[in-house]
């Protein structure tokens, strides 16, 4: 059986936190927001920053099915809504013809029924389930093309698709719908406005040490802090591509399967392919930059002992 | 607003005189490039007889729900108005049947927000209006200034006011641009008759008529003009150019969906929004509010460098072309000018680069920009004399330079690169 939605920010806070995502406020405002007025959350931020993340958390947290629908360039009603199962329904043409229905009506009216219809995604998503509605994950939005995005916008205000032959098919439960987006392109403002916005920022020093904590368990309080340290200093450069948290999960867990105890400049030049992942940014990490942003790392975490 | 004198009978049916008015106000409105048709005239006169004439504000309304039908005709509309109907006496006098008065003259500050095509528009009329019985002292000095100030338009180069002329031009010379790209294949289908795959659906749709056999329907991938980026230099050195690029980059936003258009010179301004803005003086206007580096120096390194990490991701996906617009002559010699063409090269599916300032037909790359940006170009098109946008729209249609003389620049550039 599904949980109850959250009651307040809090308990929105306390919920994503049950499910091992470390959110800060402003994402447990909006979330809570989206979760209690029934509107789609759409979620923009760089790669590995967790946007994903938030629907799998909901949907475990929550007990809710998980209903992702993945998006690419070309992307079509065929395989994100429904399709007709072409082969059944030619049997069941020739059937028809060997029994000798020739009633074209009736004929149309068997084929175009429920059982050829092949459900993807967003039909799923509308469709009743027993668990409750479900989590409908529209992950990155931004990769198909323009036409699939005004389909969306009837889904998404109104919940309800169109199958020409069968009628149209309105959710009895709205489905918990949230959409992200990496940004190579631009959202129609149409879209957006029928969402609430976040835009998933890199997480602060102290909630990113909160978020290893959870997620890479095995790697040292002080190697933790080292990692969180350079990883924020390595945020403030002008890279081509930051690491996310994501890559500093990785990163702490890499270490902690190498054994490794403490940073040193050695360890970092060999592992900085875990962080970065373009080679100009790698090439003016190694040597004499990484060292040195390590050494006023290790000063920051001497000054501050550990609390 | 004023409102008109109460003796005028509001529901009283628009003379001729009032109707020649607004057959010379919808004349005016057709002038400054808004469509009105003869039907039109004859509802607007067939609204005011309904709304009557009671109130200024009314008529405007009246008016304009039938003049406008685009967000973006307003503010012409709005200045039309005001220029046309402005005077209270001249309203007076057309309660009281005068003669029509085409070109009834701004005030003096109101001048420069004027439209140049309203300007346009109103000047023929302008002589041939017929005259009021004293002359009025404003007409005299309006003459004046309009011509004083069509020539600081031409001092300051000012783009940010076009003339329905070349609102036209433009429009015609854009219909005739074929940027040597290839249409890309998306993975959406169309009906085709000898396409390769099958349509299962319109075959199974199709096979529900009394035909008898199943008649395949076939599909076949549908083409679309890539996404285009233009980044377009606005310094000192290109300044004489600037206002037809600007011109350029509104007619291919308006002409075509998916182009983002910056500029820069010692910084970087995505001025897309701006421009999608239809109507092109108040697209050039917001434009040109938006930058602040007009006529400056130029640093490409820089600049290129933060639409590598702020931009490219964001509007170089989808097979983008990359229309680079410069003379290539850096301020600051170039420095990490040549990482960031690399990047920029690596980021889209082609980089075309158009170098306007060369006069000569025998090009070299020369400056130390040119060198570091000549081996990372997929297109390069000098061009020597470009002087309206016809000109730049048949520069970017022509084959582009060979292969093998770009080869050839590549290797001087190696040789004399290993040289030093």
């Amino acid at each position: 059986m599904s949980s109850p939605a959250p009651v307040s920010i809090d308990a929105t806070l306390e919920l994503l936190k049950s499910g091992d995502y470390i959110a800060d406020r402003s994402l447990a405002t909006v979330l809570y927001l989206a979760l209690k007025l029934g509107r789609p959350l759409f979620c923009e931020g760089e790669a590995g920053v967790g946007k994903t993340e938030i629907a799998k958390v909901l949907s475990e947290t929550l007990r809710r099915p998980l209903i992702r629908l993945q998006c690419y360039e070309g992307l079509d009603v065929a395989s994100a809504v429904y399709e007709w199962n072409y082969a059944r329904q030619m049997i069941e043409i020739r059937l028809a013809e060997a029994q000798g229905v020739h009633d074209r009506g009736q004929l149309a009216a068997d084929i175009f029924d429920e059982r050829f219809l092949i459900r993807r995604p967003l039909l799923e998503a509308l469709s009743p389930h027993t668990e409750g509605a479900p989590i409908l994950l529209i992950d990155e939005l931004d990769r198909t093309d323009e036409p699939f995005e005004a389909y969306l916008l009837e889904v998404l205000s109104d919940f309800q698709v169109t199958i020409p032959e069968l009628g149209t098919v309105k959710a009895t439960q709205k489905p918990i719908v949230i959409i992200t987006s990496n940004r190579t392109r631009e959202i129609h403002d149409a879209l957006k406005r029928r969402c609430f916005y976040h835009w998933v920022d890199y997480p602060d020093l102290e909630r990113e040490l909160e978020i290893l904590k959870v997620k890479a368990p095995g790697a040292g309080e002080r190697l933790s802090r080292q990692v969180v340290g350079f990883v924020q200093e390595l945020r403030k450069l002008d890279l081509f591509k930051a690491p996310g948290v994501a890559e500093s999960i990785d990163w702490a867990t890499a270490l902690s399967e190498l054994n490794a105890l403490d940073l040193n400049p050695k360890t970092i030049n060999d592992t900085l392919g875990v962080l970065l992942k373009y080679q100009d940014d790698i090439q003016r990490l190694q040597g004499s930059e990484a060292a040195e942003i390590l050494r006023q790392v290790n000063a920051d975490i001497a000054a501050q002992p550990l609390g | 607003m004023n409102a008109l004198p109460d003796a005028s009978p509001s529901s009283g049916r628009p003379t001729g005189r009032l109707a020649n008015n607004i057959v010379h106000f919808a004349r005016t409105l057709r002038t400054a490039g808004l469509r009105v048709g003869p039907g039109q005239v004859l509802r607007a006169i067939e609204a005011v007889e309904a709304a009557g004439l009671g109130k200024r504000d009314d008529f405007y309304w009246t008016l304009h729900s039938v003049f406008v039908n685009r967000r973006d005709q307003r503010e012409i509309f709005d200045q039309a108005f005001h220029v046309y109907w402005r005077n209270p006496r001249l309203l007076e006098k057309m309660m009281e049947m005068l003669l029509p008065q085409v070109g009834v003259p701004a005030l003096p500050e109101d001048r420069k927000q004027l439209s140049r095509r309203l300007q346009d528009a109103l000047q023929p009329g302008r002589g041939e209006a017929p005259r009021e019985e004293d002359g009025e002292p404003p007409q005299v000095e309006i003459e004046a200034t309009f011509t004083v100030s069509d020539r600081e338009v031409l001092q300051h180069r000012d783009f940010e006011q076009m003339s329905q002329t070349e609102i036209d031009q433009a429009l015609r010379a854009i219909a005739h641009l074929r940027l040597a790209v290839p249409l890309r294949r998306t993975r959406r289908y169309q009906p085709s008759r000898c396409g390769a795959r099958v349509d299962f659906r319109a075959s199974l749709r199709r096979a529900l008529r009394p035909e008898g056999l199943i008649d395949l329907r076939r599909r076949e991938p549908k083409l679309r003009p890539p996404p285009l980026v233009v980044l377009c230099d606005i310094s000192g050195s290109m300044a004489r150019y600037t206002r037809m690029f600007l011109h350029f980059m509104h007619a291919i936003t308006n002409d075509r969906d998916r182009v983002h258009c910056f500029t820069f010179g010692t910084r970087l301004s995505n001025i897309s929004r701006a421009l999608r803005n239809k109507d092109v003086d108040f697209a050039l206007q917001k434009a040109s509010a938006q930058v602040e580096d007009w006529s400056g120096g130029t640093r490409i390194g820089q600049t290129l460098h933060e639409f590598n990490n702020k931009w490219s991701r964001r509007v170089l996906g989808q097979g983008a072309v990359v229309l680079l617009i410069t003379d290539g002559l850096d301020r600051e010699g170039a420095a990490g000018l040549a990482e960031e063409m690399e990047r920029l090269h690596k980021s889209c599916a082609r980089l075309i680069w158009l170098n306007p300032l060369l006069r000569y037909g025998a090009y070299e790359p020369k400056s130390q920009g040119n060198k570091a940006m000549l081996p990372h170009v997929d297109e390069f098109r000098p061009v020597h004399n470009l002087d309206s946008l016809a000109g730049l729209i048949a520069a970017l249609s022509t084959t582009p330079v060979g292969d093998k003389r770009l080869a050839q620049w590549r290797m001087d550039l190696r040789k004399s690169g290993s040289d030093a």
